[in-house]
């Protein structure tokens, strides 16, 4: 196993964004004022006369890069998840998904870990709006390879696609000698029978650790990893449901219109279980270091261990 | 510009309109108000202007046209239809279920629709987009777009302006038809846009003010946008909302209704006419 690497997403994404454009001449990357953040910043500088920056005009730059994408390039247009999903939806509803054009969005500051600048920029939905988009591809990676060949995948597919990134440096825990990603595959991080634990994003680590600890109290869990929330893996997620009885789904996003919707739409119409939902529960974030807020919403480790104990005691 | 050729320009323009009618009475929908007053700017882009190939209308180093007011497509696709980009009998099933005439242009089901729109003030901005990969791949392609002075209260429209100012996009030209009509009523009851020279030109770009059905002018127009250099260029058309069939003109009640067969056949009787008349000078 590599050693464990302590990067925020966004960042694994923009280097995985240069690595990628060296080859692919056809990549071309847009920001809307936030690139030294949302860390297109590193592309910028490798590749100034394939970087454009908007300006802080999110619905136009959405709308270049789908007229761009008509012309025969690949852009990656990024802002803050807040305001790409958000101010921009219709723009990537109707330029981008609907006419099926080839273009990344990147969503960067997702989720309430985005810390100290508060709930205006914490955002929730993002998964939940950007799911209901036909044509769109949804992916939320979990840690900086997964992040990494995820980038390398949405780059290959000829279509528009949801690309989730986090602000808070958070430890890798895949081994990137082994790890591969498959497009639309869940990935199984620990075999168990009491119950399943879903989560995609930065709360996958903190659900292994949990699940780990409670390994050592003799109970079992089997943690699926989600990292495309679209198509989802529906085939991983039926089987759990079939083999262990009993969902836990854990995300850092609204538990309205993410993955624990996404999770019970498939098992609703297969294998109807009960599921428990971690994750915000549908209410605003407020400004707060990052782990403490996650702690705050009950998304660290001893929360999610809890709940688990609390939904195996009572089966 | 000799007067034949200008005879022909007008035939083409009469039929695209008599293909509005038609598309909208068959679908008894759409929109025929705004259709017409673009009629002449379609023909003189498609018949004149753009280097397009109906053979191949994915060839890359076409001019685009990008109808940001995509609600005005049925006289386009008329004009596609005679440029010979499909059969002009698709008209006839304009918006009906199936069909490859969408009720907003829809890029991947119709041959020679550049981009998909619809939603307003998003196009100009994918035409910023087409623009800038000219440049960026040292391409001679025109990016052309047609907007509605309604559609300019959009706040993305001006979004864009900033944007193809910024980027220096001499290779793109947005038209603004000024009809002066939008569906609550006048633009100047509803939300007024003037000065709209001055607002482009405040937003970096070289402005012509024209009349939107004098062919002459609009050659004029798209001639002197060549020759600019490091801005875009604007041109705003005085035109007349329902041009070319006299009980649609300057009504607003026409924006988005469809004739009944009343109506229909006394519309087909006029532009028939002036077909004929056109013909007869020739």
């Amino acid at each position: 196993m590599a050693e464990t690497v302590l990067k925020a997403t966004r960042e694994s994404f923009g280097e995985a964004l240069c690595e990628l454009a060296k080859e692919n001449k056809d990549i071309v990357v847009f920001d809307a004022d936030l690139a030294a953040a949302t860390k297109t910043g590193v592309f910028k500088k490798a590749f100034p006369e394939r970087f454009f920056d908007c300006g802080i005009a999110e619905e136009n730059m959405m709308g270049v890069a789908a007229g761009m994408a008509a012309s025969g390039k690949i852009p990656v247009a990024a802002s803050f998840a807040m305001f790409a999903t958000g101010r921009a939806f219709e723009q990537i509803r109707n330029s981008i998904a609907y006419p099926r054009l080839n273009v990344k969005i990147a969503g960067s500051h997702a989720g309430i870990s985005t810390g100290e600048d508060g709930a205006t920029h914490q955002c929730i939905e993002d998964i939940a709006i950007m799911r209901a988009i036909p044509n769109m591809v949804v992916l939320n990676p979990a840690d900086h390879w997964e992040m990494k060949e995820a980038t390398k995948a949405a780059i290959a597919y000829d279509g528009p696609v949801y690309i989730r990134l986090g602000r808070l440096a958070i430890d890798s825990f895949n081994d990137p000698e082994t790890y591969s990603f498959e497009w639309g595959r869940g990935i199984t991080l620990h075999e168990g029978t009491d119950v399943t634990v879903v989560a995609t994003g930065l709360v996958v680590n903190e659900s292994l650790k949990a699940v780990r600890e409670l390994e050592a109290e003799g109970i079992s869990v089997r943690l699926i990893n989600i990292h495309t929330i679209k198509p989802i893996d529906r085939d991983i997620i039926i089987k759990a449901a079939r083999e262990t009885g009993r969902i836990i789904t854990v995300e850092e996003h609204n538990v309205v219109g993410g993955l624990a919707d996404a999770v019970c739409e498939v098992i609703t119409d297969a294998c109807p279980v009960r599921v428990t939902r971690i994750g915000v529960q549908d209410e605003f974030g407020y400004s707060g270091p990052a782990w403490e807020l996650l702690d705050a919403f009950k998304l660290t480790r001893p929360h999610i261990a809890q709940v688990i104990r609390d939904v195996v005691n009572e089966k | 510009m000799d007067r034949s050729e200008l005879t022909q320009l007008r035939i083409l323009a009469a039929k695209s309109r008599l293909g509005a009618v038609i598309g909208t009475y068959h679908a008894k929908s759409g929109h025929p108000g705004g259709s017409l007053s673009a009629a002449d700017l379609y023909t003189y882009l498609y018949f004149k202007e753009m280097k397009v190939d109906p053979a191949h209308p994915d060839w890359e180093d076409r001019d685009r046209f990008v109808l940001s007011k995509g609600h005005c497509c049925p006289s386009l696709y008329a004009t596609l239809a005679l440029k010979g980009f499909f059969d002009w009998e698709e008209l006839c099933v304009l918006r009906h279920i199936g069909a490859m005439l969408q009720g907003h242009p829809d890029m991947k089901k119709t041959p020679g629709i550049d981009m998909s729109t619809g939603s307003l003030g998003q196009g100009i901005s994918a035409a910023c987009g087409m623009a800038l990969a000219a440049k960026l791949d040292g391409k001679g392609y025109r990016t052309y777009t047609l907007l509605g002075d309604g559609e300019v209260e959009e706040g993305q429209v001006w979004e864009a302006a900033m944007f193809a100012a910024h980027h220096k996009l001499d290779n793109l030209v947005v038209m603004v038809d000024q009809n002066g009509l939008q569906i609550d009523g006048t633009v100047d009851e509803v939300a007024g846009i003037e000065p709209l020279d001055q607002k482009f030109e405040a937003f970096g770009f070289e402005v012509f003010k024209i009349d939107g059905h004098d062919f002459e002018q609009i050659a004029d127009a798209l001639d002197k946008a060549k020759a600019v250099k490091d801005k875009p260029t604007a041109v705003l058309m005085k035109t007349v909302k329902g041009k070319g069939v006299s009980f649609m003109e300057n009504q607003v009640g026409w924006h988005g209704v469809a004739p009944n067969k009343e109506q229909y056949e006394l519309a087909v009787a006029e532009l028939e006419a002036e077909i004929k008349r056109l013909e007869g000078e020739c």
